[in-house]
């Protein structure tokens, strides 16, 4: 771009000083051969008509001033001697045809023109040539005259110039490099400095800022930009210290909690085993104190289980399983529970379901589905079906009880929410069942899906990913059930499982 | 105090800082027929350990004084005594912890007292079943009834538990067990879905009777299924 100023600069510089030097040379040269064409037409006009052949030979000779110019005669068709005469060497070819033609066509006026002036002894030098025509009255014979100013020293001034010209953009071009790579050295380089640095904060370098020079923007820029880091640092400080308080918290109030409890809980298996001896009311308030404590400490461990995820404490324990495994060791559990609902169990487990799991939490997920499903039976079969693709693997738990309207398919997984609440509290369990359940699909980068349609029952979906490294983008089991009635928009089905980004820790529930 | 007690069916030594917990589980215990002895310190626990002699130790875990996983390295550094933890928490890493510092099975709090029960007949039951006097397995002799294990005439000390595992592993070479196999008839529980249990003591077990760890050649993984005893 400089470069380009520069060379227009440059070259319109060049055209003036050359047209500045050329015109007065011009002018010089225009009043020295008018001049010495009117001695020449004086003189020639005055001498003897026989010798006039010889008399302009030699006024030619005279009229040459060496080194200034050169003359050069030529004369015209009609003239009686047809001798061309010249000094100091010039060719007659360096005459330019235009020009010639121009001299032959007006008598009066002189012309001139730029061009190459040829010597027979030397090399071709620039020069500027006036020609006008020569008329002797006596014979009448016509003769172009013409003048080659050689433009030598012209020449030689431009050439310093251009030379001078040449050197100062030189020059201008390395210094404008150089004023650019510092211009870019005092800016950009804090500038890349603060792109890096602030990329080291983003992958959690809370430690690092930049260095602060001078007082002006840049350095500005700086501080601020040190200043939102501290702010930053200790905000993420504080929410560490906060989270390992809490996790602390956690743990402090699960053994502070946990020891008496289990003092009371064998205290009253004790009472509970003996309650035969007691009379009807210490009786009833024994069967009670158990029954109670049961749920007490049911709550308890979801409680713990919950802010434990809360506090992002939740960590993976992951082992190569089969699915079925897992589900028929939860229907074992969950065998006296069937039979007192009568509820008949339809499995759809044809072949090896293996995925690398925490089989701790997935046998969580499963006890809780499966006996959500039981406890809604209403006497009706239960469907439990697996299946797997080669990334993901899947389990459909489907009861055909009361089941819940479509807008309520995002609650179920709220903590607490019980689908009505005048019979929630005979049908036990915590109301965190499901929240976990869904944190433990989470924390796999699996989903748990559920669809739910009045009288027609309920079907939650767990999908897993089959590898810790696999994201999940399906699942090999339909997104409702089979037997649904049509009639259902699929408003029924809720997405409330979008997988985890694995390990990014908690920030992004 | 314990001499004239014959009819006792175990001693065990409780280490436990909550004294209405230890006051609780001895009357469960002494209910079951166990006698009992209560310590409520760490740094009393391996004394009390020596001079009571116990069949069987409960441990809590967090402890005033010594940690709880510091005494259960002392005791089993003089002893193979079966030690049962109790602790509050059930993450991984404590249950390994524990596990890795010698405990033979953990019951995490609050427990049930015939949960607790369970697991304390399952610990003080030998394995009375009848088998071969001697078994082996690559280059180890094992005696079963005299319960001790032989490579080339040096004995290796096991804990009963590790030697149980191993047994159960030799008795059948080349039958891959599984996880839960291994609990019900090492541990003596079913449904009991922690597998943990059952990688701790074989990585212990192998740390002892391996010639590289890294490369066990007499208990091998099988990868997804379990594990089995082998020798190539």
């Amino acid at each position: 771009m400089s470069t380009v100023v520069l060379l227009l600069v440059g070259w319109v510089m060049m055209s003036q000083v050359t047209d500045g030097v050329l015109e007065s040379r011009r002018g010089s040269a225009q009043a020295e051969a008018r001049a010495q064409l009117t001695s020449l037409s004086n003189t020639i006009n005055a001498a003897d008509p026989t010798t006039i052949n010889q008399q302009l030979s030699e006024l030619v000779l005279g009229t040459n001033r060496p080194g200034l110019y050169d003359v050069l005669l030529v004369p015209t068709d009609t003239a009686t001697s047809n001798a061309i005469r010249y000094t100091g060497l010039v060719d007659s070819d360096s005459i330019p045809q235009a020009l010639a033609s121009s001299v032959m066509s007006d008598d009066s006026k002189l012309w001139d023109t730029y061009t190459l002036i040829n010597y027979r002894d030397g090399p071709s030098v620039p020069g500027l040539v006036m020609g006008s025509q020569l008329r002797v009255n006596s014979t009448g014979d016509r003769y172009a005259v013409y003048f080659l100013f050689p433009l030598t020293a012209q020449q030689e001034t431009l050439d310093v110039v251009q030379r001078a010209l040449v050197t100062a953009g030189l020059l201008l071009v390395v210094l404008l490099g150089a004023v650019a790579w510092l211009v870019t050295r005092q800016v950009v380089t804090p500038v890349r400095m603060a792109r890096r640095i602030a990329e080291r904060l983003a992958a959690g370098k809370l430690e690092e800022r930049m260095q602060v020079r001078g007082t002006d923007d840049l350095a500005r820029l700086a501080v601020s930009f040190n200043k939102m880091a501290s702010n930053l640092q200790r905000q993420i400080r504080r929410l560490e210290e906060l989270s390992r308080l809490q996790r602390r918290f956690v743990s402090d109030v699960s053994h502070e909690l946990r020891t008496p409890l289990t003092t009371v809980r064998m205290a009253a298996d004790l009472l509970h085993e003996s309650r035969d001896q007691f009379d009807p009311i210490s009786r009833r308030s024994v069967e009670l104190l158990q029954n109670e404590l049961n749920r007490f400490e049911e709550l308890l461990a979801d409680l713990l289980e919950i802010s434990r995820f809360d506090a992002g404490a939740a960590a993976l324990d992951l082992e190569d399983v089969d699915l079925r495994d897992i589900v028929n060791r939860v229907l074992e559990n969950h065998e006296s529970l069937l039979r007192r609902k009568g509820c008949e169990v339809q499995l759809d487990i044809p072949e090896p379901c293996r995925a690398q799991v925490d089989a701790r939490r997935i046998e969580r997920i499963l006890r809780n589905l499966i006996g959500n499903a039981i406890e809604h039976s209403e006497g009706l079969p239960i469907r439990i079906s697996t299946a797997y693709d080669e990334d993901s693997a899947a389990v459909a738990v489907r009861d055909h009880g009361v089941g819940f309207r479509a807008e309520e398919a995002e609650m179920v997984f709220s903590r607490f929410w019980r689908a009505d609440p005048a019979r929630a509290r005979t049908t036990g369990g915590t109301g965190l069942g499901l929240s976990i359940a869904l944190e433990d699909a989470r924390l796999h980068g699996g989903r748990l899906d559920a669809w739910g349609s009045p009288g027609e029952g309920a079907y939650f979906r767990l999908t897993l990913p089959r590898r810790p490294d696999v994201t999940l983008s399906g699942s090999p089991l339909p997104a409702r059930p089979a037997d649904a009635s049509r009639v259902v928009s699929d408003k029924s089905l809720v997405d409330v499982g979008a997988p985890y980004q694995k390990l990014t820790g908690g920030e992004q529930r | 105090m314990a001499e004239g007690n014959r009819t006792m069916r175990g001693r065990i030594l409780i280490v436990d800082d909550d004294t209405a917990l230890s006051e609780m589980l001895s009357i469960v215990l002494r209910n079951e027929g166990y006698d009992t002895y209560l310590c409520a310190t760490g740094d009393k626990a391996v004394p009390a350990f020596r001079e009571f002699k116990p069949d069987l130790v409960l441990l809590d875990l967090m402890l005033p004084g010594m940690d709880g996983i510091d005494v259960c390295r002392a005791i089993r550094a003089e002893s193979g005594v079966p030690i049962v933890m109790l602790t509050a928490k059930s993450d991984t890493v404590d249950v390994v912890l524990g596990l890795e510092s010698g405990a033979d099975d953990y019951v995490v709090k609050p427990f049930k007292p015939k949960e607790l029960v369970a697991r304390i007949r399952a610990r003080l039951r030998r394995m009375d079943e009848p088998g071969p006097e001697s078994l082996t397995i690559g280059d180890l002799t094992i005696d079963v009834a005299g319960h001790s294990v032989k490579r080339a005439g040096e004995t290796i000390q096991l804990t009963p538990l590790e030697f149980d595992l191993l047994v159960c592993l030799a008795s059948k070479p080349w039958q891959v067990f599984t996880r839960e196999v291994l609990l019900e008839q090492v541990w003596g529980y079913r449904h009991a879905a922690d597998t943990r249990l059952v990688n701790v003591h074989v990585q212990r077990l192998r740390s002892k009777i391996e010639k590289d760890p890294e490369h066990p050649e007499i208990v091998v993984t099988v990868r997804g299924v379990g594990y089995k005893a082998g020798a190539d």
